[in-house]
């Protein structure tokens, strides 16, 4: 079952070797702008962003070494461990409401449904606004004045209560709420079409030994997926640690600091209180955290059987 | 149909440019109706008096949002022709690094250190004895606005003074009204508390925090008053719920709001909303308790430019901005103060010409912003962000952390 | 040169493999309409429906109210007096600073920054996923890698290394420089999906075709990009989204006179001019979201089809 975790099939690049250097020369031509990309702008920001996270640059970088003061200080920030919290909340809960809620709706779906178009028209749609968009529609939902709560206050029940983007406690859940409606419409596309690829004769087979629906799906279909979830798991976790626009559009990281996110202390570090080095050692912080999950991954994935 | 085309062709444009008037392209983040109306002044005089074309980079969502835009296209070496920024430390390292145009020749030609208003204006233009911008405008955070119709349903007089405000809150609240407007953003729950410091504190206390950097008398007992009212001020500002500053100052407007402690620039939306000072609304410099008014305020800068057309009109545009006629058109319009002190405002209202009157008794402090680096300034905004919005944060330990930002601030 | 016919033929046999036909659904047969399954399928999408469909619905109600009409509060209710004003102001009308001519000033901008920007980041990623997927080469994983982590790096980071690197290239501030940077940031998504789709495509062929004699572009776009088509419509609808979406590079590495409508719409939407014009800004939304939504009403069905054979054989 190849996907991003498959391993190398190894002949397929055998039929000619005149030396190490010229093998697949086109190929490695072709591939000089990932090559670039790669190196030159992932590695290089990222060593640069490190670099400097050891200065006391300010509004523009400059080499004025301070070791690990700036991490001193971000461990020392209020802000920053609430922005660490944040992202956790939001990031295990996006991570398993989108799954579930993409895996669900795409199983409904495929029940062979009437108006299968017109439902998968309407969960994608979200996916087509910006989150500058989504936000600002979500903050108008759930404002207390004249969103949610105010209509069903008008509708006779005078003590509800929902005003999620107010009350620091749990202003996050009502950005959740935003973003797993903006994002969930893709993950269950692919879980779609991730079900659309398995084999009718698997569904025949399990009738046949009687095997009830729910552990067909738990049992067979969703292994064999495999490769389905860990494209929608880049997908998702990359949007987790990147989640700003939404924060920023929805919320401000308000009310106080209770919807700060890590992206947010490093662009408002970097550009509003024009401390470069600060910012740079808090996104330091994240790259490194992503770099622990990522490298052993590759390792398992790549780095034990070589090519044959 | 019509319009599709008529943007393309405007697009198309705005491209060539080969002429020796330049197009000059200024940003600026002056988006609320008060603001567009004074900033359209000076385009309007730029057009006129020069071959030159302003045009105009307006980028909504305040300095926050405009800054790091406007810092990417400077260091990234594609400058636009002028550019604001608050006066203060913003710009600092920019000037430093070279990247801005000295403007001292036409400061000196037209003999603007001897017309300044206050002579701090210039000095935080200048570095190494080169002026590098034009400070446009002064304005005074230390404002309290009230709503006169606000405190008649109330039932209660139009106070006076801060004291006699926070006494007049529960009767506003009795009759429906948020005594204290005060939006969200941390911007502005900062502002609030430093104009408590200036103006309860009064002159010393305030240089004393933030230009010596005394944390030990920033966590003493005299500053725990300041942070006493500003408590009062949370309770008074509870069931605001709107974000921007101009929409805070629309429910006093409105009348839904009692008052709200904002700069000058509040005064253009009370103007644009066809308010009359003194008549429908009354203004408190310093809150009625020490006179004194800061001197914040925006400034163009004008990076160096490698056109010398562009570079001659930038020239151009910094005389128009210091000019007599047009500083009173803009700052009418405004809502601040001119910077200099050879103008007559006769058309000024009665809350600018209080104004007038405590800057020319010399009853200003300098700025926040021109004493603490925005990295200190966005540490005491996160913090009073978080206690407006955490009324279980209590003034106390509100303190302890302030002076431990003072004790790093620089 | 590779001989046509075999190609044609290799093509042809991939398309009768069979399990390569990713249409229609496979799941469990369908019940007799009204069984207690039938209600709780049709329940529980309906209730789905009407989370994801709600805010639409506000957006549309609200752009046709005047502004007396939505100060008297119910977000939900429909228009009493239809009014086009707002989609009219928000198009042509509404003012950031001195330009008052709305969203109509960046429309054109947007679409020169899409185009380019769409063709060449699939152009380049769809070669990228092919050569790792059929030409490894020593390293090519661990480029791979470094791609997949570029994923996570948040925008942020990178925004003042790539002004760097930009301006060193002399392009800091153009089209082109925005094109490229779109073009970077789309890489690591669009190579996986590429990848995976290209690995899925059976080996026989691309043997095949290397018997005889087609060499690394020959087969690419004679083989792979025929055969490819869904996933193509893919990678554009994922592009056409974020690009046309996108705030941050569009004015951060463009002039004024090149920004995109976003901009506008944030111009329009944090302009507050005394009262938030909700109306407007709902209008301006929407007519921000028209062309990705278009885009994606149009090729919806493909959408599904493409990541159907890209992701799950590959």
């Amino acid at each position: 079952m190849p996907s991003v975790t498959d391993t190398p099939s190894g002949p397929r690049t055998r039929t000619a070797r005149p030396s190490q250097l010229f093998r697949n020369l086109n190929a490695k031509l072709a591939s000089i702008p990932m090559i670039l990309t790669a190196m030159g702008v992932f590695v290089g920001g990222t060593i640069w962003t490190v670099v400097y996270s050891f200065t006391d640059s300010k509004l523009l970088p400059r080499e004025r070494w301070i070791g690990f003061d700036q991490y001193e200080r971000l461990w020392g920030t209020n802000r920053w461990l609430i922005s660490i919290e944040n992202l956790l909340i939001y990031g295990s809960l996006s991570l398993i409401f989108s799954l579930v809620i993409g895996f669900l709706l795409a199983a409904l779906l495929d029940q062979k449904i009437r108006f299968e178009d017109a439902f998968r028209t309407i969960f994608l749609y979200p996916f087509a606004l910006s989150f500058i968009v989504t936000g600002l529609v979500w903050q108008w939902l759930l404002n207390p004045d004249f969103g949610v709560q105010s209509v069903i206050r008008a509708l006779g029940w005078e003590s509800f209560d929902f005003d999620p983007l107010y009350n620091p406690q749990i202003v996050i859940y009502g950005v959740l709420i935003a973003g797993l409606w903006q994002g969930t419409g893709l993950i269950m596309c692919l879980m779609l079409a991730g079900l659309r690829g398995i084999d009718e004769d698997i569904w025949k087979a399990s009738r046949i030994d009687g095997i009830p629906m729910w552990k067909t799906y738990l049992f067979i279909v969703i292994p064999m997926m495999r490769p389905v979830f860990v494209t929608t798991l880049v997908l998702i976790t990359s949007g987790i640690v990147k989640l700003y626009d939404l924060i920023v559009a929805q919320t401000g990281g308000g009310p106080g600091i209770a919807s700060e996110v890590p992206a947010k202390y490093v662009y408002d570090l970097m550009f509003q209180a024009q401390n470069l080095g600060q910012g740079f050692a808090a996104s330091t912080m994240m790259l490194l955290t992503v770099a622990i999950i990522l490298i052993p991954w590759a390792y398992l994935e790549f780095g034990g059987k070589r090519r044959g | 149909m019509q319009s599709i085309i008529k943007a393309a062709w405007m697009v198309g444009a705005t491209l060539p440019v080969a002429a020796q008037a330049a197009d000059l392209e200024v940003t600026h983040w002056w988006t609320s109706g008060g603001e567009a109306a004074a900033v359209a002044e000076f385009a309007g005089a730029f057009d006129e008096r020069t071959e030159d074309t302003w045009v105009d980079g307006a980028i909504a969502g305040g300095g926050s949002t405009a800054r790091p835009i406007m810092i990417s296209r400077i260091t990234g070496g594609d400058p636009m022709g002028a550019t604001q920024f608050n006066h203060g430390r913003q710009a600092e390292e920019l000037v430093e690094a070279g990247l801005m145009r000295d403007v001292t020749e036409v400061a000196e030609a037209e003999g603007w250190r001897d017309v300044i208003a206050a002579p701090s204006l210039l000095e935080s233009c200048t570095l190494d004895g080169e002026i590098y911008c034009v400070p446009i405008n002064i304005h005074s955070w230390q404002w309290l606005w009230l709503s006169n119709k606000a405190f008649e349903d109330a039932g209660v007089a139009v106070p006076t003074n801060w004291d006699e405000f926070v006494a007049a809150g529960p009767a506003l609240r009795e009759a429906g009204k948020v005594p204290l407007a005060v939006g969200g953003q941390p911007w502005q729950n900062a502002g609030l508390f430093n104009v408590l410091l200036n103006a309860l504190g009064g002159r010393d206390m305030t240089m004393r925090v933030y230009d010596d950097k005394d944390a030990e008398y920033a966590a003493g007992p005299e500053v725990a008053e300041i942070f006493a009212a500003v408590a009062d001020a949370r309770e008074l500002s509870q069931g605001t719920n709107v974000q921007d500053w101009n929409e805070a100052t629309n429910m006093v407007i409105t009348d839904q709001a009692g008052g709200q402690i904002m700069g000058d620039w509040a005064q253009g939306e009370f103007q644009m909303a066809g308010e009359v000072a003194g008549e429908d609304y009354s203004c408190l410099p310093g809150l009625g308790v020490n006179e004194i008014i800061s001197t914040d305020g925006d400034a163009f800068y004008f990076p160096m430019l490698d056109d010398e057309a562009e570079s001659a009109a930038q020239e151009e545009l910094a005389s128009i901005l210091f000019d007599r006629e047009v500083q009173i058109a803009f700052n009418l319009k405004k809502g601040s103060l001119p910077i200099r002190k050879d103008v007559d405002l006769d058309a000024a209202n009665d809350c600018m010409k209080k104004g007038l009157a405590i800057l020319e008794a010399g009853g200003t402090v300098t700025s926040v912003n021109q004493l603490v680096s925005p990295d200190t300034n966005t540490q005491i905004e996160t913090l009073f962000s978080e206690f407006f919005a955490d009324t279980s944060m209590t003034p106390e330990m509100a303190q302890e952390r302030f002076a431990d930002i003072i004790a790093d601030a620089y | 040169m590779a001989n046509p016919a075999t190609l044609s033929a290799a093509v042809a046999a991939a398309d009768a493999i069979p399990g390569a036909d990713p249409g229609g659904p496979r799941g469990a047969r369908p019940r007799r309409a009204l069984s207690r399954g039938n209600v709780f399928l049709y329940g529980t999408l309906l209730v789905a429906a009407l989370y994801y469909a709600l805010p639409l619905y506000v957006m549309i109600v609200t752009s046709l109210k005047g502004m007396p009409e939505i100060r008297l509060g119910n977000i939900f209710a429909p228009p009493v007096e239809v009014t086009f004003q707002p989609w009219v102001k928000a198009w042509g009308e509404a003012c950031t600073g001195l330009n008052c001519d709305g969203l109509s000033r960046g429309f054109w901008n947007s679409v020169r920054i899409l185009v380019p920007s769409v063709i060449l980041s699939i152009a380049v990623a769809s070669v990228n996923g092919y050569a790792l997927a059929n030409w490894r080469f020593r390293g090519s994983e661990t480029f791979f890698v470094i791609l997949i982590f570029g994923a996570f790096i948040p925008y942020q980071v990178m925004l003042y290394p790539l002004v760097i690197i930009l301006r060193e290239l002399g392009i800091y501030g153009t089209l082109w420089g925005l094109i490229l940077v779109h073009t970077i940031f789309g890489m690591p998504i669009l190579t996986l999906l590429f990848r995976n789709y290209f690995t899925s495509i059976p080996e026989e062929l691309f043997k095949a075709a290397r018997v005889d004699g087609a060499g690394f572009w020959a087969i690419y776009f004679k083989i792979m990009m025929p055969m490819s088509l869904p996933i193509f419509v893919v990678a554009t609808i994922i592009q056409v989204t974020g690009i046309w979406n996108d705030f941050l590079f569009g004015v951060v590495y463009t002039r004024p006179e090149n920004y995109p409508m976003t901009v506008q719409l944030n111009n329009i939407v944090n302009s507050v001019q005394g009262v938030k014009e909700y109306n407007v800004n709902m209008a301006a939304t929407l007519l921000t979201g028209l062309v990705p939504l278009a885009i994606y009403f149009v090729s919806g069905k493909l959408f599904v089809r493409g990541i159907a054979a890209g992701a799950v054989k590959g």
